[in-house]
């Protein structure tokens, strides 16, 4: 059980290339924090300095209140699962578990009480005298699992774990790794590009972009209060729309105005908010989700109607989504599935304007 | 054709024509295939073929061919008892043995750990390091035997088995590192990066990882320093003129053709029993060769 404390920590290649630009980031004792990002975002890199697998330029990182920058990964007491695994395939599953126990020189019975109580854990123990290879792609992110959980480690680092499986397998193991979690309770820095991932798992996502962290939070902070444009549109699925407007002050009221004249009123709560912004052109966010059919809404305060012609409807059950394009952008909406949307039939919509976002485009702010 | 059994090609020219046959195409592909192999394993078969009946033959059969030379009349197991009985003979396969046995020892070590070094550990000038271990292979050991003689005539290891010991490795090493490079090259970077959080160190990870799950490669590497150095004829021809020290390829050859007198039944017989080695090595690990141990170390 330990801290993880990165202090201004730069990653630069050779060529000059910084793939990490200084960051700063405390995660605490038994802690889930998710490192999420596009690739190349620094994520994996930042994770892998952690490990000691990749030296740090500058800067320092700190496990459990000791300065590790030139600690060997064997001494760093860390464990890590690959994205492939990683299983020695020479070995049983046993083995591979024990592998870590055996060269600590751990007393034989210490060993086999480890491994099958990490085994009972995972539920893999009649598989421990198979090889990998045996194995199906589950039972070896399992035993990649098992091999972490046996060393009793400060940290667990993980590097896309189910990035090879399939849809159905990753929403098992994703469940499976928040319960392990729950069960050992050891601090774990967790590298993902699935922002679901992030969100399920995490009690604080760090999202990271071109090398620096654009905001840490817990995953609810991250969905309401975006800090930037970036995290407003990596967080959530169907991604946030963003459409150029203006903000407009007209007596004491505060609109968007859109640029086909479309006028949205400002919830009076957050008129001072963004008053020193009146005139300006900005960047109007709002989630699919919050973009519904008026005939499905009660009206209430902040609800703004708005009238949004379908031009591809996607039917997905439980809901219906349908983009239509405006200003050279595109923009989709979340609907009930019982709302009847035909393309280039115009439907009548609200925008909940409590939960929009105020952009500015010069900065990327939110503000 | 009928005009009632009018076929749809008939009717539409171009669509639903038959235009060749998949399985008469592969027909045709085993059966020149086939023949292929036939003519190749035949051509290659005939000469240990005629090896083995020669060997079976008496002098006096083998000098005065009646009829086709490729049938024995009278077969005999002289040739070999008289080889087998034979001390020096027995002295070529023993000097043959330690010779082997040595080189294989020294390139295995001295190839599995510079492979390793030039796969793994990534050190100023590996590439380069790399690249010329595999351009020295290049160089024929015809054009060798003249400076190495120099250097094993300056150590006093002329006419010395010892001598050999020395000098095969320069052929075998460079190979053999050549292929353990491209099999370390082949496991997954992760493999060692979670050997090295485990807690291993660059030894364990050699002998507990890399040595285990490059068993294939280190097998073929095996085979290949073995026949270099079973089979090696330039550099004890040119290096050994005493009987005694004599490996078997030389061997047989110096002591069984006395002059222009070839004992050609015996000759025969201690070529075949000096190819027996290399066949056996080759029958035992040959699956073990082809196995792969790899699968199942990664995303299958």
């Amino acid at each position: 059980m330990a801290q993880v404390n990165i202090k201004k920590v730069v990653k630069e290649y050779e060529g000059g290339v910084q793939a990490v630009k200084g960051i700063d980031l405390d995660i605490g004792d038994k802690e889930f924090v998710v490192l999420v990002g596009p690739s190349g975002c620094g994520k994996s890199t930042t994770l892998r300095m952690i490990a000691g697998l990749e030296e740090i330029t500058s800067g320092a990182i700190e496990i459990d209140g000791n300065i590790v920058n030139d600690v060997p990964p064997r001494d760093r007491d860390i464990a890590m699962v690959f994205q492939n695994y990683a299983l020695y395939p020479h070995m049983s599953v046993y083995d591979n578990m024990a592998f870590g126990l055996m060269l600590r020189k751990f007393p034989r019975e210490e060993i086999r009480r480890r491994v099958e109580n990490a085994a009972r854990i995972l539920d893999i123990g009649p598989l421990l005298e198979r090889k990998p290879k045996a194995l199906s792609g589950g039972q070896r992110q399992r035993v990649a699992m098992g091999r972490a959980i046996v060393r009793d480690p400060k940290v667990f680092l993980f590097d896309e774990p189910l990035s090879n499986l399939d849809a159905k397998l990753r929403v098992q193991m994703r469940t499976e790794i928040k319960k392990v979690h729950q069960t050992v309770k050891t601090t774990t820095v967790y590298v993902t590009h699935d922002q679901v991932e992030a969100m399920t798992l995490a009690d604080r996502v760090v999202v990271m972009n071109h090398g620096i962290i654009e905001q840490v939070g817990p995953p609810q902070v991250l969905y309401h209060s975006p800090a930037t444009k970036f995290v407003a549109g990596f967080i959530g699925s169907p991604a946030m729309n963003f459409i150029p407007a203006r903000l407009e002050q007209a007596s004491g009221a505060l609109n968007v105005r859109l640029s086909d004249g479309a006028l949205l009123p400002v919830p009076a709560d957050r008129t001072a908010r963004y008053a020193g912004h009146a005139g300006r052109e900005v960047l109007f966010g709002i989630r699919p989700e919050h973009l519904t059919a008026a005939s499905q809404m009660e009206a209430r305060p902040g609800l703004a109607p708005l009238s949004l012609t379908p031009e591809v409807v996607e039917p997905l059950g439980a809901e219906t989504l349908f983009y239509c394009w405006r200003d050279g952008g595109e923009i989709c909406a979340k609907i009930d599935p019982g709302v009847a949307a035909a393309p280039g039939v115009p439907l009548a919509m609200t925008a909940d304007m409590n939960r929009m976002h105020i952009i500015d485009p010069a900065t990327d702010k939110v503000l | 054709m009928s005009a009632s059994a009018a076929r749809p090609s008939d009717v539409l020219p171009g669509l639903g024509r038959k235009i060749g046959s998949l399985r008469q195409e592969r027909r045709w592909a085993l059966i020149t295939a086939y023949i292929s192999l036939v003519v190749a394993a035949i051509v290659m078969l005939a000469p240990p073929f005629y090896m083995l009946i020669t060997s079976l033959k008496t002098s006096a059969e083998i000098s005065n061919p009646v009829g086709t030379p490729w049938i024995v009349r009278d077969p005999t197991l002289a040739n070999y008892t008289a080889l087998i009985s034979d001390p020096m003979f027995r002295g070529f396969f023993w000097n043959s043995i330690i010779v082997t046995v040595l080189v294989v020892a020294v390139t295995m070590v001295i190839s599995v750990l510079a492979a390793f070094a030039l796969a793994r550990m990534k050190f100023f000038g590996s590439q380069v390091l790399a690249t010329g271990v595999f351009l020295t292979y290049l160089v024929p050991d015809t054009l060798l035997f003249i400076p190495l003689y120099q250097i094993v005539g300056g150590l006093d290891l002329l006419n010395s088995k010892w001598g050999l010991v020395l000098v095969y490795p320069t052929l075998s090493v460079p190979f053999c590192t050549w292929i353990m490079i491209g099999y370390f090259a082949s496991i997954p970077k992760e493999l060692d990066e979670a050997a090295l959080i485990d807690g291993a160190n660059w030894m364990q990870m050699l002998t507990k990882i890399f040595i285990p799950v490059a068993l294939p490669g280190i097998i073929a590497a095996t085979i290949f320093a073995f026949t270099v150095s079973w089979a090696a004829f330039v550099y004890p021809t040119a290096f050994i003129t005493r009987p005694d020290e004599m490996p078997l390829t030389i061997g047989v050859v110096s002591q069984l053709i006395r002059g222009d007198t070839f004992a050609w039944g015996q000759l025969m017989a201690g070529a075949l029993l000096a190819a027996m080695p290399p066949v056996i090595v080759y029958a035992f690990l040959m699956d073990y060769y082809i196995a792969g141990l790899t699968a199942g170390a990664t995303k299958g």
